[in-house]
């Protein structure tokens, strides 16, 4: 155990300082293979900004590449991973043998003024975390994988000029909702947030997923979700992690809920005898009864590893609960295919869903869980993925939007670094700024972060309050002492 | 028509007696269900046949004129015989008693004997065309006692053993039935009710025949059936039984009408629980399920036949004697034959062959002939025979070429599942009762009777489960399915789930390498934590990593959980236990439940 004091917080000229996020410079991949002697931009396969000169990226994209090869010298198997400069950030990621995904971050400004009123720009070095950038450009490839297969793949189907056309075509539009500013732990983590039910309610879920997938029996896997929480994944952790994030910060808060004009909304009143149910397609088709309607799903591609496969995409929702129902690529859904899976799951989900609120209802009035939790924490399991926070509210397309001072989060970043350094369980606690503490818990594979606020605590008080936390909110798991 | 078509069956060992003729008359008890064949008036020898015992009873007996009515007292005791139309004569069969005859007249004056019936070892009631008496024998005094007696018009009777009841024709039409019950010396008078007669032309006087009346127990209640014959003036589209229920108390009510869709003549057995009607026109059978569902008009409901009619199986007279010896061929029985006599509840009567069989439903050809499998099981369920049958649908809806769908297979499970429960309440309730000291206090209390039709999880696993998931052809998705069906519907209905179900469901995801499935089933504790549960997850921890974390997890639960049935001791997790310790220390294990 580690007790350390960090002194955070803004001085007392803070109103006169006006300060700069950090903010994307640039984005680019590159293979080093293609094209290394003449025609040095062979090598590029996309370039953001694109309307930098070219030879500055072949320069800049050279410096990297000298960089990653100068470091293997040292450690052949792990090459460098960031570049720290004063002015930015680089951080380099080789997902596929010799991609190289490059990600170029400024570091946050602060402008001062000096005494004759002159602006003074200062670099804050030291603010950026590594894991979470690093982790940020990861997601990258994933998302990009997620839809559009490997790299190899598009060389496979048709050479480097379609993998360009792919990549121009996904990171032109995906780069725009990287919100560097407010990355922090949870993108390290890449969890998964479960929605928390009774066996019984579940037990159902697993009943109509199982009987969705026998009597549309096209489909290949099955994911449920809840309140953009997960219950059931049909598909492997690692696609469902991405394609969760992709669900919750993407296509969820896309569509409005029409659900949340409650119960009572003059919908229900208006909708029919007793085919009325709420179901309806966030992918695919918007109007069933418009005989042009369009039966377009995304595509994705999963267990690229292995099998690779190639999926529709097919989200479908009645109320809370939202089914994502993967089916083969080679198979196209017709109209018909949609009017039926909608004749089928829409009823029975509206249904099931209006019972898991009910159940979930009954569950929390029960614990006693109604009430607030008084204890801002952030929890992680590396084995299921199950992600927790009390600090962070409803993610919305833009940002994340979190509760506590950003210092604060800077400390559980460094915490998290320290706790990646060993392999042993540990736990470190921090002593911050006006009566806050932060606690760090790893045990086995699980990680806990307690934010804490107590005037005057010591350290025994504040151990006591983790304990008691533990207690309530995790007494289900095995954590160590 | 396949022989397995058949689903009534004339039983294999019918008791044999000598056929009826001009020398030999025969005579059936309903009580003791025996046959007499009274040779030459008893003088040259009585032979009597019951269903279970294989030795027949024979005597002799002087001849005193033609025998009317001939019947033994339960047990055997006395044998009473009616001769003339005023007396019954005596005999005890009692050792140690005298066995010269004794005689007992009448009480009414100038009343005629229609018939009498035994209700007890020693007790017996004449009907009369003008009542009822009814008498105690006192056989070592060689004398009759009159205990009761009631006096009304009679124009016929009908006994029903099994629940001691007499019923009684009145009233011109004949169509007012008068029951009486006896039990232990007392006979009370139950309320009197009429059967509707069906509407007639009116130059023929319309009355109720004793031939189309029967009374039999279905489900513990007694009901009365009525044989209503089509009648030409109503629309109704053929002829119907009507049930009226007998309650031990209170009216006879009218509860439900089998329709019969045909006309002509009829027989009515009950086998199992289930109305049968013989069909002699057409020589088939139909069979009528009261406790299936059936159109409810407010007050009566309304059954069609369970199956389409079907012929009674073709039966082979069995050769005995000298004759089989010789390469003779045995003889198709006559079925539907006009001199068949039926007697309830199950009774087929061949005087002239000189047989009595008993029917018997057969189960399995119905498996195929009600392709509902809702209604199958509803069926099956209540019968007594079931359990194997119903463990074959189980294992049929599960395979490969009638494979039920996932809806189906979870409507039988559930169906299932209902009968388990409400036996495990039962059993629940009288533990608790003989707990609190009850079972002397409360004579009613009974230890709840395990019919066939509770499944529980150890039949279903050992007969259905285990085998279905060692199927190679099986889509490991429809496996995953049903096993998570069937602990559905074990959680429905509140039943704890056996470690061997999850285990089952384990096993399968293993050897599909699907332990993300795994995973998130025992994240959501859809697997219920126990000691053997974890200790196999801490096995499975080199093919996965993780589920070394949810057996810790697991195993830390169960130090809260000790003493609940889920860990009793002596599940040989020894070992495990010992390598926990060895990695955690004592503490760990000793610890209670805070950190």
């Amino acid at each position: 155990m580690a007790a350390a004091a960090a002194g955070a917080g803004s001085g007392p000229w803070a109103a006169q300082e006006k300060q700069f996020p950090p903010a994307l410079l640039s984005f680019f991949i590159y293979n080093p293979r293609f094209g290394p002697r003449e025609g040095q931009e062979n090598k590029i396969l996309f370039y953001h900004p694109n309307e930098v000169e070219k030879n500055e990226k072949i320069r800049n994209v050279g410096l990297c590449e000298a960089i990653v090869q100068f470091t293997r010298t040292f450690s052949p198997s792990k090459p460098a991973k960031s570049l720290h400069t004063q002015k930015n950030r680089q951080f380099f990621n080789e997902p596929e043998e010799n991609f190289w995904m490059v990600m170029v971050v400024r570091n946050p400004i602060i402008e001062k003024q000096s005494k004759d009123g002159k602006p003074v720009i200062e670099y804050q070095e030291e603010e950026l975390l590594d894991k979470v950038y690093s982790s940020v450009l990861r997601q990258c490839y994933s998302m990009y994988k997620l839809f559009n297969g490997t790299f190899l793949k598009a060389m496979e189907d048709g050479g480097v000029k379609l993998l360009k056309e792919r990549l121009e075509k996904f990171f032109h539009r995906y780069l725009q909702t990287l919100h560097l500013q407010s990355c922090d732990l949870l993108d390290i983590f890449g969890g998964i947030s479960f929605f928390p039910l009774d066996k019984m309610t579940y037990l159902k879920i697993q009943s109509f997923i199982n009987r969705m997938e026998e009597s549309l029996n096209i489909v290949k896997y099955t994911a449920f979700l809840y309140n953009d929480q997960l219950i059931w994944s049909g598909l492997e952790q690692d696609d469902m992690r991405i394609l969760y994030k992709y669900l919750t910060t993407s296509l969820f808060p896309r569509h409005i809920e029409p659900e949340l004009a409650g119960r009572d909304s003059p919908i229900r009143a208006e909708m029919p005898g007793n085919l009325q149910h709420y179901g309806r397609f966030l992918t695919g088709p918007l109007n069933l009864n418009d005989p042009d309607a369009k039966c377009r799903f995304p595509k994705i591609f999963v267990n690229t590893d292995d099998t690779y496969e190639e999926l529709h995409l097919i989200v479908y929702k009645a109320m809370s609960a939202a089914v994502c129902f993967m089916i083969d690529a080679s198979v196209h859904p017709t109209l018909d295919f949609c009017r039926r899976l909608d004749s089928i799951v829409g009823p029975q989900l509206t249904v099931l869903a209006s019972d898991i609120c009910e159940q979930f209802n009954i569950n929390k009035r029960m614990s006693g869980s109604e009430k607030e939790p008084q204890f801002k924490f952030i929890y992680f399991n590396h084995m299921n993925l199950a992600e927790k926070s009390t600090v962070h509210m409803r993610k919305t397309p833009s940002v994340s939007l979190t509760s506590v001072h950003p210092d604060l989060m800077k400390i559980l970043g460094d915490i998290n670094s320290d706790f990646t350094r060993v392999d042993e369980d540990e736990e470190i606690i921090v002593k911050a700024m006006s009566d806050y503490w932060v606690v760090g818990k790893k045990s086995d594979r699980r990680e806990l972060y307690v934010i804490l606020n107590q005037k005057n605590a010591n350290l025994i008080e504040v151990n006591e309050e983790v304990k008691k936390l533990c207690a309530t909110q995790f007494n289900n798991i095995f954590f160590l002492d | 028509m396949g022989e397995e078509d058949y689903y009534l069956e004339l039983c294999e060992r019918p008791v044999q007696f000598e056929k009826a003729n001009p020398v030999n008359c025969v005579f059936f008890d309903e009580a003791n269900k025996q046959v007499f064949a009274v040779r030459s008036g008893g003088a040259t020898g009585v032979v009597v046949k019951g269903p279970d015992d294989r030795n027949p009873i024979s005597f002799r007996m002087d001849d005193k004129g033609e025998v009317k009515c001939i019947k033994f007292s339960l047990e055997n005791k006395i044998l009473a015989v009616q001769r003339t139309s005023k007396t019954v004569d005596f005999c005890n069969f009692i050792p140690d008693n005298s066995q010269l005859e004794y005689t007992q007249e009448c009480k009414t004056k100038n009343a005629n004997i229609l018939g009498f019936c035994w209700t007890s070892s020693t007790e017996i009631v004449f009907i009369t065309d003008q009542g009822i008496e009814f008498y105690q024998v006192l056989p070592e005094k060689r004398s009759l006692k009159l205990l009761k007696s009631h006096n009304l018009n009679v124009n016929w009777y009908m006994y029903c053993p099994e629940s001691a009841v007499i019923l009684l024709s009145t009233t011109v039409l004949e169509n007012v039935l008068q029951p009486f019950h006896f039990r232990a010396g007392t006979m009370s008078k139950l309320p009197k009710f009429e059967i509707e007669l069906p509407a007639a032309p009116k130059s023929t006087k319309p009355s109720l025949s004793e031939r189309d009346i029967a009374m039999a127990t279905i489900y513990g209640q007694l009901y009365v059936l009525f044989l209503r014959h089509h009648s030409r003036t109503s629309n109704s589209t053929g002829a119907e039984v009507v049930l009226y229920h007998l309650p031990r108390e209170g009216a006879c009510k009218k509860m439900h009408i089998l329709k019969l869709n045909r006309t002509g003549k009829f027989a009515l057995n009950v086998v199992d629980n289930l109305v049968v009607v013989h069909h002699q026109d057409t020589e088939t059978s139909v069979i009528f399920d009261i406790k299936l569902r059936g159109e409810f008009d407010g007050s009566v409901t309304f059954h069609h036949p369970v199956l389409p009619a079907r012929s009674i199986q073709p039966y082979q007279i069995p050769i005995t004697g000298p004759a089989a010896v010789t390469s003779q061929s045995p003889v198709p029985c006559k079925l539907y034959s006009s001199s068949w006599i039926v007697f309830q509840p199950d009774i087929i009567i061949s005087a002239s062959q000189g047989y009595l069989w008993n029917l018997q439903v057969k189960l399995e050809p119905i498996v195929n002939l009600l392709p509902d499998k809702g209604r199958l099981m509803d069926f099956l369920l209540q019968r007594k025979e079931c359990k194997m049958v119903i463990l074959s649908v189980c294992s049929q809806m599960l395979s490969e070429s009638d494979r039920a769908s996932l809806p189906v297979i979870a409507t039988v499970f559930d169906k299932l599942n209902h009968e388990y429960k409400k036996y495990l309440d039962a059993e629940q309730s009288y533990a608790m009762a003989v707990e609190a000291g009850q079972s002397r206090s409360s004579p009613l209390l009974k230890r709840p009777v395990r019919t066939q039709a509770v499944l529980d999880q150890s039949d279903v696993y050992t007969h259905v489960l285990s085998a279905f998931v060692e199927k190679k052809e099986m889509p490991h998705k429809f496996v995953i399915a049903v096993l998570m069906e069937y602990i559905r519907s074990l959680n429905q209905f509140q039943i704890a789930v056996q470690h061997y179900l999850h285990e089952l469901v384990i096993k399968t995801l293993v050897q599909h390498n699907l332990f993300y499935m795994l995973h998130q089933f025992l994240q959501y504790h859809v697997l219920s934590d126990s000691k053997p549960l974890a200790c196999l997850l801490l096995s499975l921890e080199s093919f996965y990593p993780p589920a070394h974390q949810l057996s810790l997890d697991m195993l830390k639960r169960n130090q809260r959980l000790r003493g609940s049935p889920n860990f009793t001791p002596g599940e040989h997790c020894e070992e495990h236990v010992a390598f926990f310790k060895q990695i955690f220390g004592d503490q760990a294990l000793m610890r209670p439940t805070t950190f």
